[in-house]
């Protein structure tokens, strides 16, 4: 089962504390690979937080290009944040030519548009990006985003946090996803690598997507130039809560409503049942069978956790006001929050999605049933 | 030697020439004659034999042959009291001494046009192979990685939708407190079905017997309002008892209006009276078994019920016409009809075409997927079956089903439409008896629902046609089963009680079957609608033309 370990916070913090806790939750074979999503960074990017970072891999030639490409665009770098690279010796680590992050201050003919057109271009330039460096693996790119940073690579995820030197980095966030135990079913491939983000919006999952083909044509052809990809049959929730959540403009907790929808007399008991039902026949196609837990963050800091209504794939919550830990294991939790009450950890349930609010104030559970 | 003369000139037949030939035992025979007697072609008659006896009487063997007159059972062999193999001989021999043996050499369709009438009949397509349909397997199952789901156990939802969804960014929904809440202005909002996705397809009272028709209704009754599983089923052309159409179960029916609009004057007039909308309105442009043709109830069908219900005298033959004769654009005229047709009830009842398998079915598609108004597609494949059509028409008209469905959702998906207009497949579902496994496949090939015609016939009244010519004579009149059939000597001998009984013994045994299919691929919770990657077939051609699995 894949390790799941999400920490929001109100204070920054390494994302060696998320390592380490997917270290407890070792156990069988491993060593497949880390993906990592951060956001609401600090260090040196806490004053960076209106320009696009762009979160990748390149060879030498790829780094060529995408320069190449970016300058024409009009992207002017601002800052680039590189991992201090340790070699560990047996790891099996393959070292790549470049790993960054770099922030750009946006073209001179989008610094006045809003926010969805810069978003727009953000995307375009990710995806050209990707078609550029895909065939021969010259370049990958995981995220172009203002305030959030994506590090993936292949290997044993606390080998991988040290190759990547994070224990003796300053690199910190306040909303950090990490997920260990990566695409075993498959070789393993860096876009098919967790946590998957698109326009703000992140989710990891595990578990297999038994609905995956029939989703994937749905969302491809809702005509969002965004929801391509598929490596990895849980790439389709991240897609799948953006799409509910920005283009549809529904409430966070429809997610739910949409992957796993109740049955006719279930619905009858809901206050919103008329709108109930007009979601589960039109998105019908969107409903998914699990095994899966899925872990995803909302442009606002908003964290959450659910499941598929069926099959087991467990997860836990728990944690103290300003800091909260979304975890596929208890052990996890106690590593990442020992100080908690583990009376009040929540193991959400068939019906359930649990939330916490942006700053890690409060966790609420929210239940299909009783709305 | 028998001399030559009688081969002068003559046209006679052999019987090798005969499609079924009988096989009549002379030792058991007990000359009761019921088997002559009830014959419906008139196929064997009593004849006698003369006979070469040995005998011997006295004290000592002393053989003697002598010549003795016998009385049997012979086949006749005039080209229009064929055997039709429907075995009714063998059902009423009280002591197994007669039945008809299948022919595979025979010659029966170069002779079957006499008087320059080509041949004619009811039944299926005679095409014994297995269809591609039956070819599929479900070749992804759910193993460790991704825990397969318990059939007895886990809860499943055996239901699809019948009507047009909206498409998600259209919803008339705004978000309160975070909440969501229909628009008060909402426009028009389909009306849409929660049915069991396995559906008893267009056979109309006239083309089958009032106990054939009693029994799929009661049965279709008792499967929703005591077993739960909302089963509909279509009228055919040819309206509905007006009891029926008044009631409560009204609503379990799927009423059908076809280019001879047979009965729906009756309808028409009852909207007012009716205390429940329809399950829904299917608009028949088309059959798969005999495309580019009508229908036709001969006049001896249309007895007095036959009349009343589509407001015609007795005893005239009933033609609809191949086409709708106003229909002269699916842009104006199609979209018109539709619309009326909803606009009968208030637009709160589907209304969707069926159209017979053909290679422009995309272009029927493309422009329902335009409208508006139109809540589905249902496409009829080659092996459908009719109650009567050209023998031609059958056997080599038409579109097979799994090929037509799948380029129609897979045109769909490119549209993003997949979810908005539901496919129906129709012909040929349960053709080789696997009834729960076609559905699924059809269903991963991207159809919401199937329509079965001769499968219930076959498991609900003991129907004794097949794909090698058997029996097939609905058309006129004299089904040995009493199925299609207005003659109350031969439909009193079909039950109607046993028929229901039967219906719900098909749908509840259909819907474990689906759950055995399902749970194993890791499905419950909706209809796995397109989820292709869950097929294989042991054939490369099919798999790339269906873009699926190649399996060996």
């Amino acid at each position: 089962m894949c390790r799941l370990s999400a920490v929001t916070s109100d204070q920054y913090f390494s994302p060696m504390e998320n390592i380490l806790a997917l270290e407890t939750m070792k156990e069988g074979h491993d060593g497949s690979g880390l993906g990592l999503v951060l956001k609401d960074l600090g260090g040196e990017f806490e004053h960076l937080k209106e320009y696009p970072i762009l979160s990748g891999i390149c060879s030498n030639k790829g780094m060529e290009a995408l320069n190449h490409y970016m300058e024409e665009a009009g992207f002017v770098e601002k800052f680039m944040w590189e991992p201090r690279i340790r070699e560990i010796p047996g790891s099996g680590i393959t070292r790549r030519d470049h790993y960054f992050a770099k922030a750009y201050k946006y073209p001179p003919a989008f610094q006045d548009k809003n926010e969805e057109e810069k978003e727009q271009l953000l995307l375009e330039t990710r995806l050209a990006l990707r078609d550029l460096g895909e065939a021969d693996e010259s370049i990958f790119v995981f995220s172009f985003y203002p305030d959030v940073i994506t590090l993936k690579s292949v290997g044993d995820p606390l080998q991988v946090g040290e190759f990547f030197g994070l224990d003796k980095d300053s690199l910190t966030a306040k909303i950090i996803f990490a997920q260990g135990r990566q695409n075993t079913n498959y070789a393993i491939y860096l876009y098919a690598c967790h946590p998957f983000f698109i326009e703000g919006y992140c989710t990891m999952t595990n578990g297999e997507n038994t609905a995956f083909v029939p989703i994937r044509e749905f969302l491809t052809s809702r005509g969002f130039a965004g929801y391509r990809g598929y490596n990895s049959d849980s790439e389709v929730f991240t897609h799948i809560l953006h799409y509910c959540h920005r283009q549809l403009k529904f409430p966070l907790p429809y997610f739910k409503d949409v992957i796993t929808p109740l049955q006719e007399g279930e619905i009858e008991g809901r206050s919103d049942r008329d709108a109930v039902r007009l979601i589960k026949k039109s998105l019908r196609p969107l409903c998914i069978d699990g095994p899966n837990c899925i872990i995803g963050f909302t442009p606002d800091g908003t964290v959450f956790m659910t499941q598929d209504a069926k099959k087991l794939r467990p997860g836990v919550v728990g944690g103290v006001p300003g800091k909260y830990a979304l975890m596929s294991e208890e052990c996890g939790l106690d590593r990442a929050v020992p100080e908690r009450d583990k009376t009040q950890d929540i193991c959400p349930m068939k019906y359930d999605m649990v939330v916490v609010s942006p700053g890690a104030r409060k966790v609420t559970k929210w239940n299909q049933l009783n709305v | 030697m028998e001399p030559a003369e009688r081969l002068d000139a003559n046209h006679e037949l052999t019987l090798h020439e005969f499609p079924y030939i009988i096989q009549w035992r002379e030792d058991r025979c007990t000359r009761c004659g019921r088997c002559t007697a009830v014959c419906p072609v008139h196929a064997i008659e009593p004849t006698v034999f003369s006979q070469r006896v040995v005998k011997s009487e006295g004290s000592v063997p002393t053989p003697t042959t002598v010549r003795s007159i016998m009385q049997g059972v012979r086949q006749v062999t005039e080209i229009d009291r064929y055997c039709t193999g429907c075995s009714t001989c063998s059902l009423v021999c009280p002591n197994v001494a007669i039945e008809p043996e299948y022919n595979p050499r025979h010659k029966f369709l170069f002779y079957k046009n006499k008087g320059g009438v080509p041949y004619k009949r009811g039944g299926r397509r005679n095409d014994p192979t297995p269809s591609t349909v039956d070819q599929l397997k479900f070749t992804r199952i759910s193993m460790l990685t991704d825990p397969a789901l318990d059939a007895g156990r886990h809860e499943f939802r055996i239901r699809t939708l019948l009507g047009r969804n909206l498409p998600p960014e259209r919803l008339p929904l705004e978000s309160r407190e975070g909440k969501l809440r229909v628009r008060g202005e909402t426009g028009f909002i389909p009306p849409v079905r929660e049915i069991f996705p396995i559906r008893i397809g267009s056979m109309s009272v006239g083309a089958l017997s009032p106990h054939m028709w009693e029994g799929l209704a009661m049965g279709v009754a008792y499967l929703n309002e005591v077993e739960g599983l909302p089963v509909v089923m279509c009228t055919g052309e040819g309206g509905i008892p007006p009891r029926l159409l008044k009631s409560r179960f009204a609503k379990y029916m799927i009423l059908q209006i076809a280019s001879g609009y047979l009965g729906w004057d009756e309808i028409v007039h009852a909207i007012p009276e009716m205390t429940e909308d329809p399950a829904a309105i299917e608009i028949k442009y088309g059959q798969g078994a005999k495309p580019g043709d009508g229908g036709l109830l001969m006049a001896y069908k249309v007895l007095k019920l036959i009349a009343k219900i589509r407001g015609v005298p007795m005893y005239v033959d009933l033609a609809s016409p191949p086409t709708h004769q106003t229909k002269y654009s699916i842009e104006e005229a199609v979209a018109k009809m539709i619309q009326s047709m909803s606009m009968a009830w208030g637009f709160r009842v589907p209304v969707y075409p069926k159209i017979s398998g053909t290679k422009t079915a995309q272009a029927v598609l493309n422009n329902l997927a335009r409208n508006p108004y139109a809540a589905a597609l249902c496409i009829d494949g080659e092996d459908g079956g009719t109650g009567a059509a050209y023998n031609v028409s059958m056997d080599k008209m038409g579109h097979p089903i799994a090929s037509n469905i799948r380029d129609c959702y897979l045109d769909l998906v490119k549209q993003g439409k997949q979810n908005e207009l539901p496919l129906i497949a129709a012909g040929g579902i349960g053709k080789g008896g696997n009834l729960a496994a076609n559905t699924a496949a059809m269903i991963m090939l991207g159809a919401s629902a199937v329509d079965i015609g001769k499968y219930i016939m076959q498991a609900a009244a003991d129907c004794l046609g097949n794909e090698y010519n058997r029996c097939n004579l609905c058309n006129t009149g004299r089904c040995p089963r009493g199925i299609t059939t207005q003659d109350p000597r031969l439909y009193r001998r079909l039950d109607p009680d046993r028929v229901a009984e039967r219906v719900v013994d098909v749908f509840k045994s259909a819907d474990v079957e689906l759950r055995k299919v399902f749970a194993p691929l890791g499905r419950s919770t909706e209809l796995p609608i397109g989820m292709s990657d869950a097929l294989g077939v042991a054939n490369k051609e099919i798999a790339d033309r269906l873009k699926i699995s190649y399996v060996c």
